[in-house]
């Protein structure tokens, strides 16, 4: 019926204002949202993972056995698209090594320890007067700001609030979605720091110079919205530029940015550009306030608030220094329940079980859930495609997925890449949406990482092969080079000896006596002979037949010549005389 | 390590076709109403032979049997067929049929999910092509009927015990069928349809079905288990197509409401065209694919030599939908057409 609505909408040039597709499951914030968010006591010790950004990894400034002080470089950015990582709070650097992170690999990766020495001593903070600064010394100054995406995309943002001549922002989307069940740890920001948040994005319009400033929030979130909409009234940025908080229908995924662009400006991004490219850029909120805090106040990316949530106690929010132990955060709510198997990092739809509970809050840590067996069933064997199109039907980029499913299980991947398997953003609808149980979107993971794998073998096999010609090529061109030099020699040398040997006929020719022809021409056999033996290349098989050719024809001619000169020397032949 | 998602939403494969079986109890409500509990027996016969004959393959395919047996696709499969049949047709019609659709046209082809034409449509063509006169011996609705059959006597002709009483005594042509000899013979539709066996707008008593259809329909419709892409599409291009003849040539074509409401149309709507895996996936194919179903359902009712052609015309619909899939691929978010 829903889709029936949505076309004869679309039909009248209405359009619909909820994402296509797209699903609904249950929402599970209430929990977390109870109490204000909350503060960890100062752990004892923090591990900071250089990779915890898309990007290069930064370079490590310290050593093992430094003293750092709050909010000091640890690692500056490296690179055009990176971030920096510094303290969180005062302590000794004790390990500079590889140690699980939170990824899903599991794989461990190098990290940064310090033993906390809770004092909790800043550095000397240097806020800016930003709105008297110039842009590009502000925008170099944030390079080192440590600040990423904190929607969890962890992008450095530095990258992202630089413009130029081709991408002009017109319009600033500022994600409030939180479309995800379970995490409320921007709807709770939104709800106490709503007037920081629009700081921030004042900070954010200056540096793009944005016209207009759309806020985005899913309608199960009425407290933050209210606020928002409160800070926007009283921000003098609603004097300068168009600034309006839209509520839009809670609708999982409805917080992608792409998604949540068409959703709040009617705009669909091109799939092969940037929302830069059509005058667009998105940040999420608790990025927008850590840029606040950052050119106010001085202070880099040191801590985010965090959900707790799921099977723990007491599900909350807390603002979490980057390097906590999510043991911490997980005491921190009151314990996990006794039944609790695995713990999640992100939402249920997007997240990833973590491979310890000991690994540490890093920057794109926006929940972690306490899972278990009641809470999230493993899923049932998977059974065969039906074709449904349960998938299609929820696929927010209308995708075929039980399509890209056939061309996936059978590794038809150029088939798969045909059917715009790269436009799946892996949100999981098409997964939760599936009576016969298939994990889709690990199959569009696989295929996906098989398709670049692929590529970058093939890239690397085609610059082998190019590499491998050029030498063959080089190696073939030298040794004509060489063949040639010698063969110039060779007819150089003939040159000589025909100049020399053709010298004294035309003197015998002329009137010298017998005796000094003899003794011209015995000089000149000789000289020739010497120069023969200095010509005649000790390599010459290793030239071509054409070469060769060339050096038996000097040879011949060499001996024609010589023949010549002997008969000279025995008597005056009728030619020589009639010359006399 | 990961497998996000870690929710799921779906009812599981099982839970969908048992709500298909149950939107189609109001039809068998009102087949046992119209035409007896005969029904009931060809029912019961059709799901033993589906059951069996799926775990035999199964087992022959060395899978797992009681996941693929509780799927109920199967059984589904049975009663879609059965209730394509005349409902006093010989037992080993009823067999032979289910034996085909699940052995040769589901089992064969890789079982559930990977059959690329309607099982129970391959078991009805088979009967109607191997066995045209008994399949076209449809029973007179009891209030019609010569004699009043109860329920022995209705098994005694299921079994063939009725001792050279022939089926002939209680069986009339059904209305298509009736319609389309008749017109050879010179009648008017309006003459024809003045005959015993129609009702208001269908076949007598038969309406009383093909409206339980319909109920059973809205059903799935409510229930999300169909798109009403599908049926919208079917009924409405019959009624087109017949709307079209009918007010060109009222007295040779029979009104549009007539062949919504006869033969297999509101069955075939709602629950055979509708069949997820022999059909198109994307919302337009279902439009071209129910379409040319309908198309083809009347051009063999109207011209061909059966009197209904649901059945064909989903086999041969079946055919292009790979063809259908491929070129009905719906724009992507962020590229162009």
């Amino acid at each position: 019926m829903n889709a029936l609505i949505n076309i004869v909408k679309q039909g009248l040039g209405l359009g619909s204002v909820a994402v296509n597709g797209g699903v609904h499951p249950p929402e599970h914030k209430q929990e977390s949202t109870t109490q204000a968010i909350g503060q960890l006591p100062l752990p004892k010790r923090l591990v900071l993972p250089l990779r915890q950004h898309v990007g290069n990894l930064p370079k490590v400034l310290v050593a093992v056995g430094d003293k750092v002080l709050k909010g000091q470089l640890l690692a500056e950015a490296e690179g055009n698209i990176s971030a920096a990582i510094h303290a969180p709070t005062s302590g000794t650097i004790t390990a500079i090594e590889d140690a699980l992170i939170p990824h899903p690999s599991g794989l461990p990766d190098r990290c940064i320890t310090i033993a906390v020495d809770g004092k909790d001593e800043w550095i000397a903070l240097a806020p800016s007067d930003w709105r008297k600064e110039d842009k590009t010394k502000l925008l170099e100054s944030l390079r080192n700001s440590g600040i990423v995406g904190l929607g969890g995309a962890a992008f450095p943002t530095q990258v992202k609030l630089r413009t130029n001549a081709k991408s002009h922002v017109d319009t600033l989307v500022i994600n409030a979605a939180e479309c995800e069940p379970y995490i409320t740890c921007d709807d709770m920001l939104m709800r106490e720091r709503a007037d920081q948040i629009l700081k921030g994005v004042e900070i954010a319009q200056y540096l793009l110079g944005a016209k207009e400033c759309l806020i985005g929030i899913e309608d199960n979130k009425p407290e933050a919205a209210e606020a928002m909409r409160l800070a926007c009234a009283i921000s003098p940025l609603s004097k300068l530029v168009t600034l309006k908080v839209v509520v839009v229908p809670t609708q999982y995924p409805s917080g992608d940015a792409r998604q949540l662009i068409r959703l709040l400006t009617g705009i669909e991004v091109p799939a092969d550009k940037r929302s830069t490219d059509v005058g667009l850029q998105c940040f999420n909120v608790a990025t927008v306030l850590a840029l606040h805090r950052y050119f106010d106040f001085g202070e880099p990316a040191l801590s985010r608030i965090v959900t707790i949530t799921g099977n723990v106690k007491t599900p909350a929010n807390f603002e979490v220094l980057f390097g906590t132990p999510i043991t911490d955060l997980v005491k921190a709510g009151g314990g996990a329940l006794e039944d609790t198997n695995d713990y999640i990092m992100g939402g249920p739809m997007m997240g990833f079980s973590l491979p310890s509970v000991d690994v540490p809050i890093t920057k794109a840590a926006n929940c972690i859930i306490a899972s278990a067996p009641n809470l999230f069933a493993p899923a049932p064997p998977a059974m065969p495609c039906i074709r449904c199109a349960r998938c299609a039907d929820v696929c927010p980029v209308s995708l075929q997925p039980q399509e890209l499913y056939w061309f996936s299980k059978s590794s038809n991947l150029e088939k798969a890449r045909d059917y715009n398997l790269f436009d799946c953003i892996e949100c999981g609808c098409c997964t939760y949406a599936c009576p016969s149980n298939i994990p889709l979107v690990q199959y569009y993971r696989f295929a996906k990482s098989e398709i670049i794998a692929q590529d970058r073998a093939k890239e690397a096999a085609d610059l082998a092969r190019e590499r491998n010609e050029f030498r063959l090529m080089r190696i073939e061109r030298e040794k004509q080079e060489r063949a040639e030099k010698h063969a110039q020699k060779a007819v150089g040398a003939k040159a000589e000896a025909a100049k020399t040997e053709s010298a004294p006929e035309t003197e015998a020719s002329d009137d010298a006596s017998i005796a000094a022809k003899k003794a011209a021409i015995a000089a000149a056999i000789e000289r020739a002979k010497v120069q023969k033996a200095a010509a005649v290349p000790q390599n010459v098989a290793d030239a071509k037949p054409a070469v060769q050719a060339e050096i038996a024809e000097i040879d011949a001619r060499r001996e024609a010549a010589k023949q010549a000169v002997s008969e000279l020397a025995g008597d005056n032949t009728p030619s020589t005389q009639d010359k006399k | 390590m990961s497998r996000s998602p870690y929710l799921s939403s779906a009812p599981s494969v099982s839970i969908i076709m048992v709500k298909v079986m149950l939107a189609l109890v109001p039809a068998i409500a009102a087949y046992v109403w119209v035409f007896g509990a005969g029904i009931l027996v060809m029912l019961a016969l059709a799901s033993i032979t589906a059951l069996a004959a799926e775990a035999l393959m199964l087992k022959l395919r060395n899978r797992p049997i009681k996941p693929f047996l509780m799927d109920g696709s199967a059984l589904l499969t049975a009663w879609l067929l059965a209730l394509s049949l005349p409902p006093l047709a010989p037992w080993w019609l009823v067999v032979v049929g289910t034996f085909f659709a699940i052995v040769i046209a589901k089992q064969l082809y890789g079982g559930l999910g990977y059959n690329p034409f309607n099982p129970a449509m391959v078991g009805y063509a088979v009967l109607l092509i191997s066995f045209p006169v008994i399949m076209t011996h449809w029973p007179a609705p009891l209030e019609l009927a010569q004699a009043k059959l109860s329920l022995a006597n209705q098994l005694q002709y299921i079994f063939g015990t009725t001792n050279g009483l022939s089926l002939d005594a209680v069986s009339m042509a059904t209305p298509l069928d009736y319609l389309k000899t008749q017109l050879t013979l010179h009648h008017s539709v309006q003459e024809i349809t003045a005959a015993p066996q129609f009702g208001l707008l269908g076949a007598k008593g038969g309406e009383l079905v093909v409206g339980a259809y319909l109920l059973g329909g809205l059903y799935l419709l409510q229930q999300r288990l169909i798109t009403w892409h599908l049926p919208t599409a079917f009924l409405s291009v019959l009624a087109l197509m017949a709307g079209a003849f009918y007010l060109v040539d009222a007295t040779h074509y029979a009104h549009p409401l007539f062949h919504l409401f006869t033969g297999a149309s509101m069955l075939g709507a709602f629950f055979i065209i509708t069949d997820p895996v022999s059909g198109p996936t994307t919302p337009k194919g279902k439009l071209v694919f129910a379409a040319g179903i309908a198309v083809l359902t009347y051009l063999i009712r109207v011209y061909g030599g059966y009197p209904d052609g649901v059945a064909f015309s989903v086999l041969l619909m079946n055919m292009c939908v790979p063809l259908i899939d491929a070129w009905t691929q719906p724009r992507v978010f962020g590229h162009k057409k």
